[in-house]
């Protein structure tokens, strides 16, 4: 068995166990939030999706620069896996976040920061993958979706800023400031580790498939060119 | 290494395992180059050959993904704008803006090459183009003709020892091409480095001192002027690419 | 040589280009215009609603008009492949982009400043400030930074003319929001002090993204 092969079934034993612990702590264990009630239970999906969609794009961010300065392809496809994981879960966290919305305020959508926020960093992951498609070859398209992976990322943190202090309503950062009962940081931090072990092993699959069909297409090529 | 470095040293252009892929397509695929100073050296191909590819990796245009160059010794990757002072270029496209004048053209192009006294200089590159009477006429109202000399003398701004050429007769009426191949020949007899690619084999073959075929991003073809006649030419061109020239 | 001497005669190409052509600056100033009256037909134009809703109209018309001149930087460099013809000059990258992104700049304030005037007369309302003047001008940058690297990136894509605003309006809505709220306050009479989040927040993401731009031009058009 090859390392690739003992990471991904490590991964795979490890995200499913930190799965299924924290869907006990999540239904089970943690007691139900005083004001907010049930629904307040959301909140446990809806910090890892957002979580995961900064990730993604950190991944993103490295596998470019990295890309545009070696030109590796392997760089690429890097950045590349964890952009389509990514907009899955930048699209997962708005849905969750409004269905979140509806009980608090009232509202499907509501312009809040954060929500604000993941709906144009969901905007920047489109821009990536258009960019890639619409460009008129394709070591053109991983170069140009690298700078928007770089520009994105440097952009995030005065997105994030600017949205903040443009509106203002939300439970506060309240998760690391010991604003949270002990029971519930526990649930949160063990779903957080339940998706971070299961973005990389989807980014684990994505890359090898990735691989395996380069490798396809340069031997179709060196048959045809034979 | 001494014995290496000064046989790099003394050629012109010096190549080694260039290669640039497009996609899954190599357009360049192990190319090795020795061009000596003052050498004139025709490239022929197919269309899709990657002559043009090959001519914008030694102009830095474009990146070779593996492989070096060295124009004059130096290494690209060690002072590319050193190089790019040694190098002038002329295509089939002019690189000339067509809203600003022959004069306004060329002078930009003087200052970006950082030529001393520029406005003499340009004065006597415009004149051996024979295009001082159009010299404050907007490039984009010239003939494609005029406009290819304009572009030559663009090319000569800076006194390049090295001049690469794709397919410059692309595009031109039958004046025009002689013209070029006139200001060319006059451009050999000062002892430039020429690498030109054409599909005019006849003039591409009176032209030059050595002939490379490409084809599939490899030079499948290399022989000497003297050896050469416009038959043989064509009978190499066509046994070594399959096509007809 | 010297980069700001290369910058210097970039930027006076395309100013001279644009100087006999006019292209950009003149669609670009009608579009403004019609811009600003078709939003005072949207709005009823009543001077109570116009007071809520210009800054909005400000920067909303002020961000396309900036797509639509971006989109037109790079044309000139596209035909003959000018750009080439750079690439082979002994001069560095971060000189092209500089040249390039303050000769977009010029274009852009010199519609900024026949639109504001125009803006000040049919909205009734003292958009010609200096507070709003600074609040453009460093705006304008931001625009011009990223966008002069966007549009190197949208010419060499199919449908070019959708892709920089696709590429540009997520990256700059920090600058909008910004933008929008210090006009805002400024129209409502508001001190320099009362700007402080916002003025602040436009020059740093100006200085950012000048410097990410600067570094990561070469990228965009090295092949």
């Amino acid at each position: 068995m090859n390392t690739n092969n003992i990471l991904r079934n490590g991964l795979l034993i490890l995200s499913f166990v930190l799965m299924t612990v924290s869907l006990y702590l999540v239904f089970v264990f943690v007691p139900t939030e005083r004001e907010m009630g049930i629904v307040q239970r959301i909140f446990y999906l809806m910090v890892p999706t957002g979580w995961l969609a900064l990730l993604s794009f950190v991944i993103i961010f490295i596998g470019s620069i990295l890309y545009l300065v070696k030109r590796a392809r392997k760089w690429d496809i890097l950045a590349m896996s964890s952009a389509e994981i990514g907009i899955v879960f930048t699209t997962l966290a708005l849905i969750v976040g409004s269905i979140w919305a509806r009980p608090i305020w009232g509202v499907w959508w509501t312009w809040e920061p954060r929500l604000t926020a993941t709906l144009v960093l969901w905007f920047i992951y489109l821009a990536y993958f258009m960019v890639r498609s619409l460009a008129t070859d394709p070591e053109r398209g991983a170069r140009y979706s690298a700078i928007v992976g770089i520009i994105g990322l440097v952009d995030i943190p005065i997105i994030a800023l600017s949205t903040t202090l443009w509106r203002g309503i939300h439970p506060g950062p309240v998760i690391f400031s010991g604003g949270l009962a002990p029971p519930m940081l526990l649930t949160l931090m063990v779903s957080l580790a339940a998706f971070t072990s299961f973005y990389f092993l989807l980014l684990q699959y994505k890359v090898s498939a990735k691989n395996d069909e380069s490798l396809i297409n340069t031997l179709r090529e060196s048959i045809k060119s034979r | 290494m001494d014995q290496k470095d000064k046989a790099s040293r003394d050629l012109a252009i010096k190549a080694r395992d260039l290669a640039k892929p497009f996609g899954s397509y190599l357009a360049l695929n192990g190319i090795d180059l020795d061009i000596q100073r003052g050498e004139c050296v025709t490239i022929f191909g197919p269309n899709g050959a990657g002559k043009t590819t090959l001519i914008k990796v030694l102009a830095t245009i474009m990146n070779p993904s593996a492989g070096t160059v060295w124009i004059d010794g130096i290494n690209l990757k060690d002072n590319i704008e050193e190089v790019r002072r040694r190098i002038g270029i002329v295509t089939h496209q002019t690189f000339l803006y067509n809203n600003l004048t022959t004069y306004e053209n060329l002078d930009f192009y003087c200052r970006m090459f950082g030529v001393p006294n520029r406005k003499e200089r340009l004065l006597e590159v415009i004149e051996t183009v024979g295009m001082t009477s159009r010299l404050h006429d907007r490039v984009g109202t010239l003939s494609r003709g005029m406009q290819q000399r304009v572009s030559f003398a663009r090319s000569q701004l800076h006194k390049p020892p090295i001049m690469l050429l794709d397919e410059p007769e692309t595009g031109l009426d039958q004046d025009s091409i002689s013209m070029l191949w006139k200001m060319l020949k006059g451009s050999t007899e000062d002892r430039r480095t020429i690498v030109l690619t054409t599909h005019n084999l006849e003039q591409g073959l009176e032209f030059a001192d050595r002939i490379l075929i490409m084809d599939q991003g490899k030079i499948v073809y290399e022989g000497l002027r003297q050896s050469l006649d416009l038959p043989g030419l064509k009978k190499a061109y066509k046994s070594s690419t399959g096509a007809l020239p | 040589m010297n980069f700001w001497h290369t910058v210097a005669a970039i930027t006076w190409k395309d100013t001279i280009s644009e100087m006999r052509t006019k292209e950009i600056v003149s669609s670009v100033l009608v579009f403004t215009l019609l811009v600003i009256v078709i939003f005072n037909f949207s709005f009823g134009a009543t001077q109570q609603t116009m007071k809520v809703v210009a800054p909005g109209i400000l920067w909303v018309t002020f961000a396309f008009a900036g797509v639509l001149s971006l989109n037109r930087l790079f044309v000139p460099e596209k035909e003959q492949d000018c750009l080439e013809g750079l690439m082979v000059c002994p001069v560095s990258r971060e000189a092209i982009y500089t040249g390039k992104m303050l000769g977009s700049l010029i274009f852009m304030l010199v519609v900024e400043v026949i639109a504001l005037p125009i803006f000040t007369l049919l909205f009734n309302l003292p958009v010609l400030s200096l507070q709003i003047v600074t609040i453009t001008v460093l705006a304008t940058f931001g625009f011009v930074v990223v966008g002069t690297l966007f549009s190197a990136v949208a010419i060499n894509t199919k449908a070019r003319e959708m892709v920089l605003p696709i590429l540009f309006f997520p990256i700059i809505s920090p600058v909008i929001i910004s933008a929008v709220k210090a006009t805002e306050i400024s129209l409502a009479g508001g001190s320099w002090s009362s700007l402080v989040p916002w003025l602040p927040m436009i020059a740093a993401f100006d200085a950012i993204f000048f410097v990410v731009s600067f570094l990561i031009f070469s990228y965009v058009i090295e092949e």
